[in-house]
């Protein structure tokens, strides 16, 4: 082939993948148009004023969610009453892609729109949403919670590789003292204590923090060696010392007593390999719940009996609950939801 | 970018007329296509490296935690890929470009499949697909590099392909980038793009890389400049069958087993990229949302110090400047090190650490070559890499062990005196063949 030939078979090579990549480019653009538009059959959502309830109360009276139904109001934070999760929902006009909330403060994860690339902030809001604090997050939000009094606030995100192809991926937990404004950039700096002894590793990854009522102590989860472990924290020693092994993104019960978590099973195949367990903190005996689909979240407490969890589905998740003793069976709460709150 | 100018400063000597080239100092047509294709294929591999994180939390819900089982596993398995990625493209006269084509298209294929890949088992097999084609396509490509250029240029011939691919890694998260803003939830528009990218890539390589590279004038034996005559064979000895036992054999010659010593004992104690940038971060308590910058830190010296090191390597010996790239990197040990905590600290750090691999990447590529016959080049040069590759990874483990055992200042003391230690061996054992450049052997 002369040189000739060679670049007229490069200039057609490069004007036909030029058109197939902007046709793929404006295809996912004309995207946001589409999901722009409510779809028929899904969630009702309407805009409205969304406060969240400073008391603690014992009946939980708002279920305060991520809205993931297409439609103007994707992506903000929606309210329902609690007894009626299928209701028209009321928007808020934040938008965020973890929450949580309770006593009257809310965590509200988001993504920021940077020239150069996407950044990621933590925002620490009061019983109207109004912003009180931000906080730069280091990687990509992944877990939430607030202390029950309302007072600390917690978060987990993922570090990414930058290798080629990079798959080497760390986490990061954080905890706020809303009060000082304190900030606990990740958990690495406490001192481990394994089977009695203080214990050290490179490798080490903690995610999913819960807290006690006491605004001392909390869960979470540490991971070493291919190993992860329950971990009890205390904020005044600065310790955390292992509980029970493989337990992933803890949930503390209201009375204290017991911790919803995943359980990595073993047999189960490699994509869905987690299922729902509530461990016993006194005992340390664990009971496998009704779930039987593999839950990637950390559950929710909505009363002293049942949880809250999100499983994927059609706009992405949908909320679901199940008995905390083992029996029963899962009941669909609501579609296009994620990231519940019980206020 | 860089411009093959022929009215550079001409070296000491000019050597033979390079194969395709006009003058004796250009670069020849072929090692910028070459480039080319790896500016184009680090453009779409970096697209999708920027956006899987992402991806994979965001877009699928996925935990990637379950991800790091993955990275050991691969690192044995790629060391064998790259050996035999090596061997098949000796065989039968030299294959280098049909299997650096195969590398590159298996690594092309697997952008689209990763629209179709939605847990992790099977992300992870599209990687590692992926990791393979890179593995398959690096020994023949910097072969094809080392056939397409003289001695007394191929310093600088790495160089300009280390700058041009480079390039395509800083420009790939960009364009990921630019995608994400301009869509939707647009990562499958990011991995259609990649493909097209990767596709171009590998029709540059398809049409403007000759499968015949023209006989090289200078073997390994002969080290003074040859007359512009074609030598196929080796004046000593008749020409090594590209045979597994042949390539391993390669190491009983002096300079390559010398020259993969030097690479093997500076790379275990050459800690891992994401090591320095986590000490960096730790010294200087970089804010978090600025570490995924420190990497382009480090790219950008990369880039602007590869072709001019290159051509000093062509000048002064390539083992001069290979030593004094790692004593950039002992020197960056050293700031990280010191109590200096001046404002200046980082940026200093990774234009040593950019200065390093300038100073090493593509000039060691450059000086295996010279001592690899012809016949077996891809699987010498796999052999150089491959050695580097375990060196480097056996350190990674070691650094973090140290690092839990002593925390990460005694880990990096110890890595700075390995290092030293390493450097002091490989001056006395250097290769001593002088580049056919250098005017007064050492």
């Amino acid at each position: 082939m002369t040189t000739r030939n060679r670049l007229l078979v490069l200039v057609a090579a490069v004007v036909a993948l030029a058109a197939v990549a902007t046709a793929s480019v404006l295809h996912a653009a004309a995207r946001a148009d589409r999901r722009n538009e409510a779809h028929a059959g899904g969630p009702m959502v309407t805009a409205g004023r969304v406060t969240l309830p400073a008391g603690v109360s014992d009946v939980p009276r708002h279920l305060v969610f991520r809205n993931m139904a297409w439609g103007p109001h994707r992506d903000e934070l929606t309210t329902v009453p609690a007894g009626r999760p299928d209701a028209p929902r009321t928007a808020s006009g934040v938008k965020c892609l973890r929450f949580y909330a309770a006593s009257g403060t809310a965590v509200c994860l988001r993504a920021e729109r940077g020239a150069m690339q996407d950044t990621y902030t933590a925002r620490v809001l009061d019983s109207r949403l109004r912003e009180k604090a931000h906080y730069a997050l280091p990687g990509i939000p992944s877990r939430a919670r607030v202390s029950p009094s309302g007072r600390y606030v917690a978060w987990t995100v993922f570090v990414g590789g930058d290798s080629y192809a990079g798959t080497d991926f760390s986490t990061r937990a954080a905890i706020v003292d809303t009060r000082t404004g304190h900030l606990t950039p990740t958990l690495e700096g406490f001192r481990v204590v394994k089977d009695g002894r203080t214990y050290r590793a490179a490798d080490i990854n903690f995610w999913g923090i819960t807290f006690a009522a006491d605004d001392r102590h909390f869960y979470a989860t540490l991971a070493t060696h291919g190993k992860t472990y329950l971990v009890r924290g205390d904020l005044r020693t600065r310790t955390l010392t292992t509980v029970h092994e493989n337990v992933e993104c803890p949930s503390l019960s209201p009375d204290g007593t017991r911790i919803a978590y995943k359980k990595r099973v073993k047999g189960l195949s490699a994509d869905a390999p987690w299922r729902l367990y509530v461990l016993d903190l006194r005992t340390l005996h664990e009971t496998p719940l009704a779930e039987t689909r593999s839950v990637d979240d950390q559950a929710v407490w909505s009363d002293a009996h049942t949880l809250t969890y999100a499983l994927p589905g059609d706009y992405g998740a949908d909320l679901y609950t199940v008995p905390a003793d083992g029996t029963g069976a899962p009941h669909r709460l609501t579609k296009a939801a994620v990231s519940p709150a019980y206020l | 970018m860089y411009v093959a100018d022929s009215r550079a400063a001409a070296s000491a000597e000019p050597a033979a007329r390079p194969p395709a080239g006009r003058r004796g100092t250009a670069i020849a047509p072929t090692v910028l296509a070459l480039g080319s294709v790896s500016l184009i294929t680090d453009v779409s591999s970096e697209m999708v490296t920027a956006v899987l994180p992402l991806y994979l939390v965001a877009g699928l819900g996925l935990s990637p935690l379950g991800f790091g089982l993955l990275d050991g596993v691969y690192n044995g398995f790629s060391a064998l890929v790259r050996l035999v990625g090596g061997h098949f493209a000796d065989r039968g006269g030299g294959r280098h470009k049909t299997v650096a084509l195969f590398g590159y298209g298996l690594s092309a294929l697997c952008k689209p499949l990763l629209l179709l890949a939605a847990t992790l088992p099977t992300i992870g097999m599209v990687l590692a697909a992926d990791r393979t084609g890179k593995g398959l396509r690096t020994a023949p490509r910097d072969a094809l590099i080392s056939l397409n250029s003289t001695p007394a240029t191929r310093g600088r011939a790495f160089g300009v392909h280390r700058a041009m691919d480079t390039t395509g890694a800083l420009l790939g998260p960009l364009a990921a980038f630019l995608i994400l803003r301009a869509t939707t939830d647009g990562y499958d528009a990011v991995f259609t793009v990649s493909f097209c990218v990767a596709a171009l890539g590998v029709l540059v390589l398809l049409l403007f890389v000759p499968h015949r590279h023209e006989a090289e004038q200078v073997t390994a034996e002969d080290s003074r400049p040859a007359p512009a005559q074609e030598t196929t064979k080796d004046s000593r000895q008749a020409p090594p069958r590209p045979t597994f036992r042949s390539a391993l054999a390669l190491l009983r010659r002096r300079e390559v087993r010398r020259t993969t010593v030097c690479a093997l004992l500076l790379g275990l104690a050459t800690v891992s990229d994401s090591f320095v940038y986590l000490l960096l971060q730790r010294r200087l308590g970089v804010p978090d949302q600025w570490f995924a910058l420190l990497p382009l830190g480090t790219a950008a010296a990369f880039l602007l110090l590869a072709a001019p090191l290159g051509r000093v390597a062509d000048r002064l010996g390539s083992w001069r400047v290979f030593l004094a790239g790692h004593a950039a990197l002992l020197t960056a040990y050293g700031l990280l090190l010191s109590s200096w905590h001046g404002s200046a600290l980082p940026y200093a750090v990774l234009a040593l650490h950019g200065c390093f691999y300038a100073a090493t990447d593509g000039v060691l590529m450059a000086a295996a070559s010279t001592a690899i016959p012809q016949e077996l080049r891809s699987s010498g040069l796999a052999v150089v890499q491959t050695g580097q590759a375990l060196a480097r990874f056996v350190c990674s483990i070691g650094f973090g062990a140290a690092w839990t055992a002593w925390g990460d200042r005694t880990a990096l003391g110890a890595a700075t005196v390995a290092l030293a230690a390493g450097a002091a061996v490989a001056y006395a054992f250097r290769p001593t063949a002088p580049t056919p450049a250098e005017v007064v052997p050492a």
